[in-house]
């Protein structure tokens, strides 16, 4: 019988090696002739084990890691393809801690298929909620996703199924879906992952959100920075149109529904939904004023549904097991799951989908063990470039958008990125205002010009130039760019700013003693 | 001279003419001549602009606005690193102090024998294996200072 190995195309496994270590085995099982067929599967999410090999075998997936190309043949000698025992032999992958702690709704397939297979994709569960969806009235999907109390997953935590009851009330000839794959955050790749490892599930969210709104067009709109997503989402595109998924008749019903990806370039303030709107209409990305909303005048000045690539990957099991079975995970107003991204320096960084409520300190120092560097952790940055710094004694933060937003801070979309006590927070905050500068659209002047004078203030109190004036004036500004602001740009650069002045005094006040030192 | 320019324009005219019937066409056609071109020639802009019936200034205010496109072909390698802040807190900085002396040039600048161009990224999406980097559009996780240095030879070849 044909065994199956698994090596995973995901760029995160590519990065490290995945693709010589495909080659490798690809070689090895020519030269040795066995009966073996390579899949390229997305990532488990697993990075630290990363290229992390699967084996089928009768009990289940059989996971190695993290493989080189080198350890391929003594591998094959001491007989993986039966799931032999070897240094590099973690088990059966569903018995991982690191997998078996989770609750994987949006990321059920993701590393587990061939993520350009219909077939494989249709064997577990997809397009179930699909199919449900053709049977329901476009009120009826939009209830669904209201009830199951889904909230936008791009960050502002906006409720989803309010923004598709707008478009759907709204009267229009043509409408739109645009998916917001512009992950530019720093810590953040779970939408990447979705791309990479289970497209079908995000072109199955956006057809739904067609029907339910009565739009016929969609657009990925995502990054230059992501070629390999850009590459399978195309592949992925191409086969569900084949498949009747996509086209002028979705499924063989009378829904038409077709979509495009389009790749930014480069400009991170296109993350933003009006900048993002104005970059797919040729223009540059600068922000819109708000109202008109997207939902009423979107693309093209059309009703468009913006959403996240979580948000819309997320709908397909709504629309398959119902509101009810999404909404009982979490906590609070915030329901179902969230996909953590768990990175920088950290043990055991990757890919956690679990219900809303976990405390800081669980998923830092529990799940992820704590930095990779082994010392100690002195600040988590949570929710991207434009998310607070939390320090240690904020741990008992429980990760839920209210609870966040009380500690002043923002879950985002939900990227963690750890630091060990070598950081200095300064030039945390520094960078900040520095990265907000670089960014800017220029549209309005706290972001334009309050950026650029905040790495001068911050500049002048790494000097010692009066510091107490300068934090002050920092202050001071912070809230002129977090008030005056046009988006969340400018809007939310002092938060990392402003957590690391208020968490971190003592590294905005240059100790004597290092001068002394000198 | 003449024959090149002319060739430039034969050839962004046909990019031009396939992608003008998009919607939103203007990035798509910037892509795609970069692609072709390894920049976007400025001789290309105002046919753009024709084609698409908008005015010269909105193009160059599009071409300029996006860090992607560039105005001159880059080094024959082109290796961006990433800054961020999960980068940075597993030591991009002191990588990337690193690269600029190995390489000898600052950011966006490229080494006089036109071999690398060294440009900063902000995130690639492989946050958890950090620091990361891009050679050419191959993605690379958990750079260090042995990996940076083979690169720095390697290009040079």
């Amino acid at each position: 019988m044909t065994v199956t190995i698994y090596v995973p195309r995901d760029s995160g496994a590519l990065a490290v090696g995945a693709e010589k270590v495909a080659k490798q085995l690809q070689a090895e099982i020519d030269g040795r002739n066995l009966d073996v067929k390579i899949v390229r599967n997305g990532s488990r999410g697993l990075y630290w084990l990363e290229p992390m090999v699967e084996v089928e075998t009768p009990n289940g997936r059989v996971a190695y890691g993290p493989v080189k190309a080198t350890d391929v043949p003594a591998l094959l000698d001491n007989g993986m393809a039966d799931g032999r025992v070897h240094p590099l032999w973690l088990g059966l992958t569903d018995q991982l801690p690191f997998l078996a702690r989770q609750t994987r709704l949006t990321f059920a397939r993701c590393g587990i298929t061939d993520p350009v297979s219909l077939d494989d994709y249709r064997a577990h569960d997809g397009l179930k909620g699909l199919e449900h969806a053709l049977r329901l009235s476009p009120a009826e999907i939009v209830a669904q996703v209201t009830e199951s109390g889904l909230r936008g997953r791009g960050g502002a935590g906006f409720p989803t199924g309010i923004k598709w009851k707008t478009v759907l009330d709204t009267a229009g000839t043509q409408k739109y879906i645009v998916c917001n794959a512009d992950e530019g955050d720093s810590g953040t790749f779970a939408d990447r992952m979705i791309m990479e490892g289970d497209p079908f599930v995000l072109i199955e969210g956006m057809v739904i959100a067609g029907i339910a709104v009565g739009a016929t067009r969609g657009y990925i709109y995502t990054r230059s920075e992501y070629p390999h997503a850009i590459a399978i989402m195309n592949e992925a595109i191409e086969v569900a149109r084949r498949g009747g998924v996509l086209g002028p008749s979705v499924l063989g019903s009378s829904h038409a529904f077709d979509l495009e990806v389009r790749v930014g370039a480069g400009a991170y303030v296109c993350g933003e939904e009006t900048a993002l709107l104005e970059s797919l209409e040729g223009r540059r990305g600068i922000v819109r004023a708000k109202p008109p909303l997207p939902a009423h005048k979107g693309l093209f000045g059309k009703p468009t549904v913006i959403n996240n690539v979580i948000s819309l990957a997320s709908v397909p099991i709504i629309l398959d097991r119902g509101a009810a079975f999404y909404k009982d995970f979490g906590m609070g107003r915030s329901r179902g799951t969230i996909t953590l991204q768990i990175a920088g320096n950290v043990k055991y960084g990757g890919l956690f989908e679990t219900a809303f409520g976990l405390s800081l300190g669980e998923i830092v120092e529990d799940i992820g063990g704590g930095t990779r560097s082994g010392r100690p952790v002195k600040a988590v940055q949570v929710g991207g470039p434009l998310g607070a710094y939390f320090p240690r004694e904020l741990f008992d933060t429980p990760f839920d958008y209210e609870a966040f937003a009380a500690r002043d801070g923002l879950i985002g979309h939900a990227g963690l990125v750890v630091f060990d006590d070598s950081v200095d927070m300064l030039k945390q905050a520094r960078f900040a205002m520095e990265f907000c500068a670089i960014e800017s659209c220029g549209k309005c002047t706290p972001c334009r010009i309050g950026s650029t004078r905040g790495v001068e203030v911050v500049d002048r109190i790494s000097a010692n130039i009066e510091p107490e004036k300068q934090i002050e004036v920092l202050t001071d500004l912070c809230n002129t760019m977090k008030f005056g602001s046009l988006c969340a740009l400018g809007g939310f650069t002092p938060y990392p700013v402003m957590s690391a002045l208020t968490h971190f005094p003592e590294d905005f006040r240059p100790a004597p003693v290092a001068a002394a030192a000198e | 001279m003449q024959g090149a320019r002319t060739d430039i324009a034969e050839r962004a005219i046909g990019i031009i003419d396939q992608l003008k019937g998009k919607e939103g066409p203007l990035l798509p056609i910037l892509h795609e001549l970069q692609d072709e071109f390894g920049y976007v020639p400025e001789e290309a802009l105002p046919l753009i602009a024709q084609a698409l019936n908008i005015s010269r200034a909105e193009v160059h205010g599009v071409f300029t606005f996006y860090h992607d496109y560039r105005d001159h072909p880059a080094g024959r390698h082109v290796l961006k690193l990433c800054r961020a802040e999960a980068c940075q807190s597993m030591g991009a900085e002191a990588l990337a102090n690193t690269a600029r002396q190995l390489l000898g040039v600052d950011w966006h600048d490229t080494t006089a024998d036109g071999a690398v161009t060294l440009e900063p990224v902000y995130c690639l999406g492989l946050c958890a294996c950090a620091p990361s980097a891009m050679l050419d559009g191959e993605v690379i996780g958990r750079l260090d200072i042995e990996k940076l240095e083979e690169i720095a030879a390697e290009v040079r070849l």
